[in-house]
């Protein structure tokens, strides 16, 4: 085992403490979620580390919250995004033909339309559940997925080691998981960081919207939302998710970039 | 002028390498070289991939490929020492005084220019002469090295002409400005054997007349033999020896020489006709999708168990067609094939899994032929758990007999294909075939990629396989050494047709049909004065031009 570089650990350290809080949030939260606290937008304190909100919650409680249903909702939703995606996209560059025709221009036609609206559309007439906005979510980010995974397995099917497996009678299953997943790891693991990262923003920009995740429940894109008047009046608090979303897309990154190098190692990340 | 055009003394060329995930290294390319050239000589550089070569005829231009560093010794041209000359001084050097000829003819032109542009831009950017002259000197040149057209021919572009001819035309670039002296790095490997006797001609008529001095870079001795005054064999960035053609070739002296010059001249016994074929192809057209022109033409061959059958030909002859047809991946129009006794379904996905467990394939391309995610045991394992559902110990030690079997230790078992050489990597495949227990392999090509030492090992290591488990091999190849070699039954294609078929010793002796006398006398020999006599006795010219 080599070790590991700093910024892969300081990437470790920041996303797994964001993971952390997230699950840990009813224990570690120094107010109830939705609990009256204070005033109105108080100052940050010692006794409200982050200032208080719109209507006097903790504002560290609501992020911790917030971080759990957006962390949550985001990692299905890309959990989804990629097992959709990449099973379908292998299977089209494996089989090819019409099959491939159907799910490539089917894809296509997805993608022409901007997935914002897509998902406004959806969701304004679908009752908005945390169920339905990750299905939501997870089935538009697939079609990018599905386009990256194909244009890898299309270059790695006509390989002779493809080639060897067919003519040894290897089915469809052993094709895809053992001889192209592989070797199509690394560009989809830079693709699974960044997607996390758009999956938290799109969340986010639906719940600021008002058609992701409804009130009482927290959310970082509602926080932004109870709180943007506030900026007129020189009130931070709208900006404190902004923070947040970003440090977690760094540290989610440089965790990624890490295991692209090891990836891309074709000596099983020894040499 | 006295002293000698270009003088190297005690040359040193180091890079600096980045494996991944360690402190970068330095490492020394070239240690410890030297020769003089005269005027209007040709010294010969030869040597395995990896010997330093190429890198040695570049630095006759004081040139160094990415990353690489002339770091010692002296480069003297025309009496000045080139290594340490500033760049400005070294940019009127290159393209007047020292011109450089590449491998690949087709990457080394801009496609979007026509030729006759590209062949005068290192005259006119260096102000030798006119455009007039320089292209009335292009269209000598263009005769002189026997180009079709030589008055048109500089207004096609690359595309426009054959591989052979683009080699030549790069030949015409690099005469053009009149050099002193022309690196030549592997002007004719990417060529067809028949392609290359010509470009290898022209070449050496060109530098006669013309008086220049060249360094000639190739892998292959029996080339070079026809073209050099001097050879310098290297190995490893060393020179091994340093001599006048006919010493090395007629008297080499070191062990390593010897073996190279020796490589060529194996014979292998035919065995005699058993009469049970294990293959037979019958009549077999073939064409690809959205191609109206059959690759294949009403092919009839049969292969004996336990037999070799060699496919000869040169690219484009269809030889590599003939094994997709009979592998199932191009499922042919026309007639019908039986693999041992049975009738064979046209397609993969009609054939019995032992139908494809006895019909395996070895790849030209070793290094793409294995999943470079995949180590050397799962590789060899999964046809035995696939076919016979060997797992854990039996697996494993089954795989540990198989690497005996190819003469590597079980200690590659978990290594990746990355971590092996390029033979190591073909004896990998090899095992891989084998663990099938097929009753006929096909090899593509298996040891074009090689280096001659390493394809003789590959080749040896064949044989005795065959001597120990009876399989039949269908050999795919374009080198005529490699058929004597391992051939019991030859069938020579031209066009997608058998012109030649029968018993090895029936098929190469004479008389021979126009193409096959054309394709055998191809063949570089390793003696002086082959490429003279084979010129003056050819029945018909080369099907490349």
């Amino acid at each position: 085992m080599r070790r590991i570089p700093l910024s892969a650990l300081i990437g470790m350290a920041v996303t797994g403490a964001f993971f952390l809080a997230a699950i840990l949030a009813p224990v570690i939260a120094p107010y109830g979620m939705a609990e009256i606290a204070g005033d109105v937008w108080e100052p940050m304190s010692s006794k409200f580390w982050l200032g208080t909100d719109a209507i006097g919650r903790d504002l560290l409680t609501r992020m911790i919250y917030g971080g759990r249903t957006t962390i949550w909702i985001a990692t299905l939703a890309t959990i989804l995004a990629f097992s959709l995606g990449s099973i379908l996209g292998f299977t089209a560059a494996v089989m090819g033909g019409w099959l491939d025709q159907i799910l490539s221009r089917l894809n296509d036609l997805i993608m022409a339309i901007p997935s914002l609206i897509f998902a406004l559309v959806v969701l304004t007439v679908m009752p908005v559940t945390t169920t339905t906005l990750i299905l939501v979510m997870g089935f538009l980010d697939s079609t990018r997925v599905f386009r990256l995974s194909r244009a890898v397995a299309v270059d790695i099917t006509v390989m002779d080691y493809v080639e060897a497996a067919r003519l040894r009678g290897e089915g469809w299953g052993w094709i895809i998981f053992r001889e192209i997943l592989p070797n199509a790891l690394s560009p989809l693991v830079a693709e699974l960081g960044l997607r996390f990262i758009f999956a938290v923003l799109f969340i986010s920009t639906l719940s600021f919207l008002g058609l992701g995740v409804q009130p009482p429940l927290a959310d970082w894109g509602g926080i932004v939302k109870e709180n943007k008047e506030g900026l007129v009046y020189g009130i931070p608090a709208a900006l404190v998710p902004a923070v947040a979303i970003a440090a977690l897309a760094i540290s989610v990154n440089l965790v990624a970039d890490w295991v692209l190098n090891r990836t891309t190692s074709l000596k099983g990340g020894r040499g | 002028m006295t002293g000698p055009l270009l003088s190297v003394q005690n040359l040193r060329i180091e890079a600096t390498s980045y494996p991944p995930g360690e402190p970068p290294r330095n490492v020394v390319l070239v240690e410890g070289v030297s020769f003089d050239l005269q005027k209007g000589r040709v010294l010969g550089l030869i040597g395995e991939s990896g010997a330093g070569k190429s890198t040695i005829g570049l630095s006759a231009m004081a040139y160094g490929r990415g990353g690489v560093r002339l770091t010692g010794g002296r480069i003297m041209l025309n009496g000045r020492d080139i290594r340490t000359a500033s760049a400005a001084g070294l940019r009127t050097l290159r393209g007047h005084e020292v011109t450089y000829v590449a491998q690949s003819a087709a990457a080394a032109f801009n496609p979007a220019k026509k030729l006759m542009e590209q062949v005068v831009e290192a005259s006119l950017s260096h102000r030798l002469m006119t455009r007039v002259e320089a292209e009335t000197r292009a269209v000598d040149l263009f005769r002189q090295l026997g180009l079709p057209n030589p008055e048109t021919i500089g207004s096609r572009y690359p595309h426009q002409v054959s591989g052979g001819q683009l080699q030549r035309v790069m030949t015409a670039m690099a005469l053009c400005p009149k050099p002193d002296l022309v690196v030549f790095d592997e002007p004719t490997t990417a060529l067809d054997v028949t392609t290359q006797i010509d470009v290898l001609a022209a070449i050496k008529r060109a530098i006669r007349e013309t008086g220049v001095a060249a360094l000639y870079i190739t892998h292959d001795l029996a080339v070079v033999a026809q073209v050099a005054d001097d050879i310098m064999v290297l190995r490893h960035g060393k020179t091994v020896e340093y001599g006048t053609t006919d010493q090395i070739i007629n008297a080499p002296v070191q062990d390593y020489t010897r073996a190279l010059v020796s490589v060529r001249s194996k014979d292998h016994p035919e065995k005699p006709a058993t009469g049970t074929p294990v293959l037979t192809v019958d009549g077999v057209t073939a064409r690809y999708p959205g191609l109206a022109l059959d690759v294949l033409k009403n092919v009839t061959v049969s292969l004996e168990a336990g037999h070799t059958l060699a496919v000869v030909g040169e690219s484009g002859s269809g030889k590599s067609t003939l094994a997709r047809a009979i592998t199932g991946l191009l499922p042919p129009l026309k007639g019908r094939m039986t693999f041992a006794g049975r009738q064979l379904s046209n397609g993969v996905a009609g054939r019995t899994k032992d139908d494809l467990r006895e019909l395996q394939m070895i790849y030209q391309m070793a290094d793409v032929a294995m999943n470079p995610r995949q180590t050397v045991a799962t590789i060899i394992g999964r046809p035995l758990e696939f076919y016979f559902g060997l797992k854990g110990a039996a697996r494993d030690k089954r795989v540990a007999e198989l690497l005996d079997a190819i003469e590597m230790g079980k200690g590659f078992a978990d290594r990746y294909p990355a971590e092996l050489s390029g033979g190591q990597k073909q004896r990998v495949c090899i095992a891989r075939a084998l663990a099938a227990k097929p009753k006929l392999i096909i090899c593509d090509e298996v040891t074009s990629a090689l280096d001659p030492l390493v394809a003789e090992g590959i080749l040896k290591l064949l044989l005795d396989l065959q001597a120990r488990e009876g399989v039949a091999y269908l050999f795919i190849t374009h080198d005529l050494a490699t058929v004597r070699a391992i051939a019991d039954s030859i069938a020579v294609m031209y066009r997608g047709q058998v012109v030649r078929y029968g018993p090895k010793t029936d098929v190469l002796e004479p008389p021979f049909d126009d193409y096959t006398d054309l394709l055998l006398s191809s063949v570089p020999e390793m003696r002086l004065g082959w490429l003279e006599e084979t010129l003056a006795h050819r029945k018909m010219e080369s099907a490349g031009n």
